[in-house]
């Protein structure tokens, strides 16, 4: 079953299409990534997905609701763990996690068990009481996507979630992500090609707005004729591999 | 709920902020003190303390525009707000949000300027409650005026408009410092043109027991309240709509 369908997706802004008629489809509990350089539309098409930007043509439809009739739908649905870390610094992780679960409208009872279970989950329970301006990369994104899933959404886009980590915070990360597997169907943007390979079902590469590619790792390479998803990515990218 | 959840991190994230403390409460406070001891050694009337306070009180706010200014422009900054858009908060949750805890921490500013005149020699009436609770309307002002810049501008220029230009506007055209019969000419028209010298004249009069010395400073500043509050709405969708 499919949990989003994209249909002719397209944004243009005065001359430049962020997004080019992009048509996929990602299925329930897939994690699914959009991988391509700067610029190549993955954060646009995210941001359409998430109802923050209006598509200049095109729909897509989340557990079947529409981002441009049914927003309100699509926001109960979704959660959105953004690119900057987006955490207030002034609050603690815990008063971070409140903040959420009041904006979902969640009861005390809710609340204090969403917040327990997450903190064991992400591993926030030693730095529960610490400000979140406080912590580190590798903290405040976990914090950051400990954020995004209190609301228990359906739909989890992860924009560049690992951007600027260092090697242990992001091999901690991709440990995260891939207990979510299955749980929640995830939406990951990223630049880096091994966590691309690592963990996603399927993968769809875009360049200047447009898709030029969407499937498993191992047949993007063998589409490409080669054994490293990098040189399968740049053959692609470049044109090589029509 | 929502509202008042959003409203309630806001504030924490203000009072957290030990500056809040400092321009909020301990630099009104300074000047009270500072100019009264002026006035102790070479007597102005315009500094005498019933005189003085109101002023005061009124200039303080200015600090209010500051921190909801740059709290505004920082969320947008880190993407907090992103991250809120894709809740089921609605606008109206954002904007009373961002007001609401503005409002007590403004009327806690004027009062805690008050105490500090009784100690320096103002008498006590009941007339210092009417002055905190006209104070709102200059609030509402002043914080609409810090929604319409973290609206519009990011949190180092906010710094440097409000901060610094809104500051010494509301400084310099609201005849606290100086009496702008002074000056005179254009400079006195344009001052009466804007808010900050109706409030003043406002909370001069109330605090005197003058209640019909209020008018018509109240309507300049029920006006610009009400106007800029709107500009502010428009300017706060805008941006999220840019989002």
């Amino acid at each position: 079953m499919d949990a989003i369908i994209i249909e002719n997706l397209t944004k243009k802004y005065k001359d430049v299409i962020a997004v080019d008629n992009l048509t996929l489809s990602v299925q329930k509990g897939e994690l699914f990534s959009l991988l391509g350089v700067n610029g190549a539309g993955k954060t646009t098409t995210i941001k359409m997905l998430s109802c923050l930007t209006q598509p200049t043509s095109g729909d897509a439809f989340l557990n079947g609701k529409s981002i441009s009739k049914d927003t309100a739908a699509v926001k109960s649905l979704i959660a959105v763990s953004p690119q900057e870390t987006a955490v207030a610094p002034s609050l603690s992780v815990q008063e971070n996690l409140e903040l959420m679960c009041g904006v979902h409208g969640f009861t005390k009872e809710k609340q204090n068990t969403k917040i327990k279970e997450l903190s064991k989950l992400l591993g926030l329970e030693n730095v529960i009481n610490k400000k979140s301006g406080k912590l580190s990369g590798g903290w405040k994104r976990r914090l950051s996507i400990a954020m995004a899933l209190i609301s228990e959404p359906e739909i989890l886009f992860l924009d560049e979630p690992t951007l600027g980590l260092d090697v242990l915070a992001r091999s901690d990360l991709w440990d995260l992500i891939r207990s979510l597997k299955g749980k929640v169907t995830i939406v990951l943007t990223t630049h880096y090609m091994e966590e691309a390979e690592a963990l996603s079902d399927r993968i769809a590469i875009m360049k200047d707005g447009k898709l030029l590619i969407c499937d498993t790792a191992d047949k993007i390479k063998k589409s490409a004729q080669t054994d490293s998803f990098e040189q399968a990515f740049i053959r692609i990218v470049k044109g090589a591999v029509k | 709920m929502r509202m008042l959840t959003f409203a309630n991190r806001n504030a924490k994230e203000i009072l957290r902020d030990p500056l809040t403390l400092f321009f909020g409460l301990g630099f009104p406070l300074v000047l009270i003190l500072l100019l009264s001891a002026i006035q102790a050694n070479i007597p102005v009337e315009l500094f005498e303390i019933q005189h003085l306070t109101p002023g005061v009180t009124v200039f303080g706010l200015a600090f209010m525009t500051l921190f909801s200014a740059t709290i505004i422009s920082k969320d947008r900054g880190s993407s907090l707000l992103q991250r809120l858009y894709t809740t089921p908060m609605t606008p109206i949750d954002f904007i009373l949000g961002y007001t609401l805890p503005m409002l007590p921490i403004s009327v806690t500013q004027c009062i805690v300027c008050y105490i500090a005149a009784i100690f320096l020699g103002l008498d006590i009436s009941v007339n210092i409650l009417y002055a905190a609770v006209f104070i709102i309307p200059v609030s509402i002002l002043y914080i609409a005026l810090g929604l319409l810049c973290g609206s519009v501008f990011t949190d180092k220029q906010v710094g440097g408009i409000c901060g610094a230009l809104l500051t010494n506007l509301s400084a310099w055209l609201s005849g606290i410092w100086f009496d702008l019969e002074l000056v005179g000419g254009t400079f006195k028209k344009i001052s009466y043109a804007l808010p900050f010298v109706h409030a003043v004249d406002m909370e001069r009069a109330v605090l005197l027991g003058d209640f019909s010395g209020v008018f018509p400073h109240l309507w300049w500043v029920l006006g610009y309240a009400t106007a800029l509050f709107a500009l502010a709405v428009v300017l706060f969708l805008r941006q999220m709509k840019r989002q």
